[in-house]
């Protein structure tokens, strides 16, 4: 298990942005948050595989920040050593487009086709974006804030 | 955060179910034959003879009544379990609780099956599945909707993803509320639809159904 400093040093020498404690006044080196910009995604990701040794895709979802956008949050661990880095990037709400991570990690096929499932979000660069969980004709994109959802759904509501 | 009323959605123009593939497939291959049932016309008219003859009635009255009780303590249901229900459901046809002395066998085939036992939630993509078993059913045939969320949409009932009762869906006969039922609700559910069972083969009728709750 590497300190926090050493662990913060090398994930800020790997990836050239600065990570955050996920709980602040707990800081550990297996929880740590960083917060890239968007067109340093893949090479953020890519150097989290190759360099910090983050060989396990834990999963991949998205927040909705209304008119701010969309945070995708993806999870890497490192088996080995324990550490645990949550990779976060903001992209527009509207395209609501984002490079995609199956080309690094192969977990990564399912996960961003349930993201773009439920927010719509568009993977650019993923081989088979279709719909995992709903019905391939629905309509919207459920876990969006503006989704009114207690509404008429086709065909039962 | 401020609190926005949330943007209108399109209004989409619920389908039906002439337009879903799967009654489509059915029309196609179930055509009625243009000669009719001759074996039904065959019985109905030998029934309708006898019924005219002078004393036939008691002779048709009686048996009628045996049918009766035969149709009413045979009804199996077709084994369909959606959630949590299912495990009530298969605690009552189990050893302790026993319906089979109801003459109630799970079926693991809707052909062969009188009853659906809609035990728990229908997300709207199970739907058109559940309406698609309802439909391979024969005639005359009963559903029973066990547990809150077979009944209404339950817990999940302002969720997306599910149907508001499945009633929705298929003609319901008898609801068991509960969350999820006992076996002791379930069975007496399942004396209800004996019961109603009974009234239909006397009358011929099922009684209208109430609108749905909302």
């Amino acid at each position: 298990m590497p300190t926090l400093d050493a662990a913060i040093a090398r994930v800020r020498e790997a990836l050239g942005a600065e990570p955050a404690g996920e709980d602040p006044k707990r800081p550990d080196p297996r929880h740590l948050v960083v917060t890239v910009p968007l067109e340093r995604w893949l090479v953020a990701a890519r150097a989290a595989r190759d360099d910090l040794g983050c060989r396990y895709f834990c999963h991949l979802t998205a927040v909705d920040w209304k008119t701010e956008g969309f945070d995708v949050v993806c999870r890497l661990e490192s088996l080995q050593t324990g550490l645990g880095l949550t990779l976060m990037t903001r992209i527009p709400r509207e395209p609501a487009h984002c490079p995609s991570l199956a080309p690094l990690f192969k977990g990564a096929l399912w996960m961003e086709r349930e993201c773009y499932d439920l927010f719509g979000i568009r993977f650019e660069g993923h081989p088979d974006l279709r719909r995992l969980l709903l019905p391939d004709d629905w309509e919207g994109f459920p876990l969006r804030k503006d989704y009114a959802v207690d509404t008429s759904h086709a065909p039962y509501r | 955060m401020e609190v926005t009323s949330p943007t209108p959605v399109p209004q989409i123009p619920p389908p039906t179910w002439e337009e879903t593939k799967d009654l489509q497939e059915w029309v196609k291959y179930h055509q009625e034959r243009p000669s009719g049932d001759q074996t039904s016309a065959a019985f109905e008219g030998l029934a309708d003879r006898l019924e005219h003859f002078p004393g036939g009635w008691l002779m048709v009255t009686s048996t009628e009544k045996l049918f009766n009780w035969a149709r009413k303590s045979s009804i199996w249901p077709v084994t369909f379990g959606l959630a949590c229900c299912a495990i009530e459901m298969m605690a009552t046809f189990a050893s302790r609780f026993d319906v089979e002395r109801f003459g109630m066998v799970p079926w693991a085939s809707p052909r062969h099956a009188d009853l659906m036992i809609v035990s728990g939630t229908v997300t709207i993509k199970m739907a058109p599945m559940l309406k698609r078993i309802y439909d391979q059913m024969a005639d005359p045939k009963w559903c029973v909707s066990m547990g809150s969320c077979a009944n209404s949409g339950g817990p999940f009932r302002h969720g997306y993803h599910v149907v508001k009762g499945v009633d929705r869906v298929v003609a319901v006969d008898v609801y068991v509320p509960g969350c999820p039922p006992t076996p002791e609700s379930l069975m007496f559910g399942l004396l209800k639809l004996q019961e109603r069972v009974a009234a239909f083969q006397q009358t011929g009728r099922r009684e209208a159904a109430g609108p749905p709750p909302d």
